[in-house]
């Protein structure tokens, strides 16, 4: 679905006239495949070139050195730009300012506006869209009126309506409450095990990245850690350096086992802790 | 009463104190709506408490209540005694006092270098040009800022650092109750630590009232005294955190949730073994676990 | 405030006059406007009133909701009236001190105060029974023509759209940041107009900032949707006239006729 080849991206700098003065590597060297229908999670603090990395994804940067091909396109040929933006939809942090209509079905309807859908056709895909995020009822309001899960699904919504197959989502969850977030974090989940969209979430709280298939851990622009998220949070030390949660039931699991009980690493939920503690008893 | 028991600190009628506040928005219209519903509280001087809700709750409108930004619909605001929204009352003082920093308080910062947008509020509270500045570097200090920045524009800053710059500018003002609205909204962990652990020092380096305002019960439960838990616009829950978690079913069904540890605890619980749930950290928690399987020697 | 405006706002219900293609209410109401101006009668007037109240009773609009709308020009209506009253030469009728009022100057301003009513009703009556998008989906099909001489059509209707989305998201902003100024002792309520301009600085820079970093998110949301100007895009809610649109244009031009009519025919009778 995504392949991504020695990828490369400085960002240049400029000094107060305006002249590049210098260049930050935003990204350096960066290598990593995404298999159709995989839900995959990105890790890493502030600065650590995730979001970056994201934007690769949708054309709206481009590789300095390396390549990036989203189902095949290559992002570096220009012309190629409007197919791989409609290939990888993506949804952003901020709620309020990724909504463009003024009523929410409107919303939906605004890229495939762009690509010229015919207009029954728009009409169709918005019911579906906004139906798969469960906030069809919510057509006809204003996204004003939303709270910040449900402005979030509307976006969601807008990107489906596309009909893309791979959705980039770049912390869609920071700004909202923990009940705002699981919603997102649902209707990303049934999108990937029902339509098998491809799903792409960078996020810094952990809980969202258990349930992924694969994890990548970005520090310093480069791909730190990857494995199943069992493996990358067995590595309770090496997330812990890169300032990074694991979580609590596994961080816990991990300071028993290092206190002497012979308990497994990388236990991910309360279940496998109770059996692990009193399997035996 | 309640919170009074909680850490032997009596209420003496210094500090905040709610009696019987309701708030309601557009008032007469068809869109009235009740943001608060009778609620009384005291919080009293060098405490830290944890007002925790669900986004609607009321616990915006209630912080706003406590600085005299809002002005309740029925009951009255108290502090040290005297009713806030009387005639005369200085409320710039007042502010002074009771701190508030609003939620992403980086999106306020407007002057062209650090230092004197932290002065901007003891600039306001008339002092001197020396005590503001005395004021303000005393507060980016305690904020971890050092003299480096102090002539950086704040918008050269990192998003942790503006936060802290923003804190600050409300320390500055010498606050005795100092209210955070979500402090570590929008921070990735290591920010959020940082700004955590920068908080809980504060309390325990200058002696004042810190309410901790936030919807994550793993944030705020490792660090305070005192837990206020709203929903629908009531006060549900006034206790300490260890008896407020107990409650976690009841938490539930407000949209909160208790810290994870409570959950890990309450299923080991469930499945046979005999612990005690109140543990706060998994530090706590792995002590209570060894203590009830009896260790690697058992 | 804000409230009270009823100005530009959006009445939500159902009726005749809120079916109504926006295009033919947009003309309707530019008709509506040059026949206060082509009309100089007492009678004329008469006949744009009939008019106007036939437009409200159709759209079911409550007649209350419209003139408390009114009550936000009320002190701009009195002081065009009373410059009228006053300073217009003529015929004099009363005379207080030094202010003389005369015949002339009292049915120009009675006529002046009535044609500003009727315009400031007749226009708002547009905007209670269209929403913001419908407008400029209008706008932008009627100025349609101009793209022949290279007028961004479709680039000044997205403006608008995007303006009135963010309006309400940046008033909000606007509370918050003055909320958290003055928590830090700022004051806005001060009488002195250097203080109050200087006031407004801690307010108005982090308002712009937050602005602008919207406006780039906004841009960036919008190139990722596959956004690239109005070239190839296709509407899901297109502009059709139907049945009810025409009888409306015919109703216009009608209309229009009376008072060309009205003004050309000097009946005798009429002042």
């Amino acid at each position: 679905m995504i392949k991504i080849s020695r990828l490369i991206h400085d960002y240049i700098q400029r000094d107060e006239e305006g002249n590049p003065s210098g260049t930050i590597r935003a990204l350096d060297d960066i290598s990593l495949d995404v298999e159709p229908g995989q839900f995959i999670a990105i890790l890493g603090h502030n600065g650590s070139g995730k979001s970056t990395l994201a934007k690769h994804l949708n054309a709206l940067l481009f590789p300095t050195e390396g390549a990036v091909w989203v189902n095949g396109l290559d992002t570096r040929d220009q012309n190629l730009i409007w197919d791989i933006r409609q290939t990888a939809g993506m949804v952003f942090q901020n709620p309020d300012n990724q909504i463009i209509g003024q009523v929410v079905e409107e919303d939906v309807g605004f890229g495939p506006e762009n690509m010229g859908v015919p207009t029954q056709e728009i009409w169709n895909r918005v019911e579906e869209s906004l139906k798969a995020v469960g906030m069809y009822e919510y057509r006809k309001k204003s996204p004003n009126r939303l709270s910040g899960g449900q402005k979030q699904r509307v976006s969601i919504a807008g990107v489906i309506a596309m009909h893309p197959r791979c959705i980039v989502m770049d912390e869609p969850t920071a700004m909202l409450d923990p009940s705002g977030r699981a919603d997102v974090i649902n209707a990303a989940m049934t999108l990937n095990r029902e339509e098998g969209i491809t799903i792409i979430l960078i996020t810094h709280y952990m809980e969202e990245a258990i349930r992924a298939d694969r994890i990548f851990v970005m520090d310093e622009g480069k791909v730190a850690m990857q494995g199943t998220p069992r493996e990358i949070f067995s590595r309770v030390e090496e997330m812990q350096a890169l300032h990074l949660d694991v979580p609590q039931v596994t961080l816990l699991a991990h300071t028993l086992r290092q206190r002497g009980l012979s308990i497994p690493e990388g236990i991910l939920t309360r279940e496998e802790l109770a059996e692990a503690l009193l399997g035996g008893n | 009463m309640q919170a009074a028991r909680l850490s032997g600190k009596a209420f003496d009628g210094m500090g905040i104190k709610l009696e019987n506040v309701s708030y309601i928005y557009e008032v007469g219209t068809a869109m009235q709506t009740a943001a608060l519903e009778d609620v009384s509280l005291e919080i009293p001087e060098n405490q830290f408490i944890g007002l925790i809700g669900h986004t609607g709750s009321g616990k915006s409108t209630l912080v706003q209540l406590l600085n005299g930004l809002l002005k309740p619909t029925e009951g009255r605001v108290l502090y040290n005694g005297k009713n806030i929204h009387e005639q005369d009352y200085d409320k710039r003082a007042l502010r002074a006092e009771v701190g508030l920093v609003f939620q992403y308080p980086e999106h306020q910062l407007f002057e062209a270098d650090v230092l004197s947008d932290v002065m901007f509020g003891p600039r306001n509270l008339g002092l001197d040009e020396a005590a503001c500045k005395k004021s303000a570097v005393e507060a980016l200090t305690s904020v971890g800022i050092g003299e480096e920045y102090f002539k950086t524009s704040p918008f050269d800053l990192s998003g942790g650092q503006k936060r802290r710059v923003a804190i600050a500018g409300v320390l500055a003002m010498h606050p005795k109750i100092l209210i955070l609205d979500e402090p570590t909204a929008g921070l990735d962990p290591r920010g959020r630590d940082e700004i955590l652990g920068l908080i809980s020092e504060m309390k325990q380096k200058m002696s004042m009232t810190i309410i901790l305002v936030s919807h994550s019960m793993d944030d705020v439960a490792r660090y305070v005294e005192r837990i206020i838990v709203m929903g629908h616009g009531k006060k549900i829950f006034d206790d300490e955190p260890r008896r407020v978690f107990r409650h976690y079913r009841e938490l539930e069904d407000l949209g909160l949730s208790a810290p994870q540890i409570t959950y890990i605890l309450q299923e080991l619980k469930e499945k046979g073994l005999d612990l005690e749930t109140d543990a706060l950290t998994v530090a706590e928690a792995a002590d209570e676990i060894i203590r009830k399987l009896g260790g690697p020697d058992r | 405030m804000f409230k009270d405006i009823t100005l530009g706002q959006y009445y939500q219900t159902d009726s005749l006059l809120h079916r109504l293609d926006p295009r033919v209410k947009i003309v309707g109401t530019l008709v509506y406007i040059i026949s206060l101006f082509v009309v100089d009668t007492f009678a004329g007037y008469f006949v744009c009133l009939l008019f106007l109240a036939a437009m409200i009773c159709l759209s079911n609009v409550p007649v209350g909701y419209i003139v408390r709308g009114m009550r936000a020009i009320l002190i701009l209506l009195l002081i065009t009236m009373s410059f009228n009253l006053f300073l217009t030469p003529g015929e004099v009728l009363v005379r207080i001190g030094f202010l003389k009022i005369t015949r002339e100057g009292l049915i120009f301003s009675l006529k002046m105060a009535i044609r500003l009513s009727l315009l400031v009703i007749g226009s708002s009556l547009m905007t209670l029974t269209t929403t913001p998008n419908q407008l400029t989906d209008a706008i932008e099909s009627l100025l349609n023509p101009l793209k022949r001489f290279r007028v961004p059509v479709h680039e000044i209707a997205m403006m608008m759209s995007i303006a009135l989305r963010f309006i309400p998201i940046l008033m909000e902003e606007t509370d918050k940041i003055m909320k958290a100024q003055i928590a830090r002792g700022a004051d806005f309520e001060s009488k002195n107009l250097i203080k109050k301009m200087k006031s407004l600085v801690p307010l108005l820079v982090p308002l712009f900032i937050s602005a602008f970093r919207r406006a780039n998110d906004l841009a960036m949301a919008m190139e990722a949707r596959c956004y690239r100007g109005g070239v190839g895009r296709t509407k899901m809610k297109p502009l059709i006239y139907e049945g009810r649109d025409q009888a409306a244009y015919m109703l216009l031009v009608a209309y229009f006729a009376i008072c060309v009519l009205l003004r050309f025919l000097r009946l005798p009778f009429l002042i």
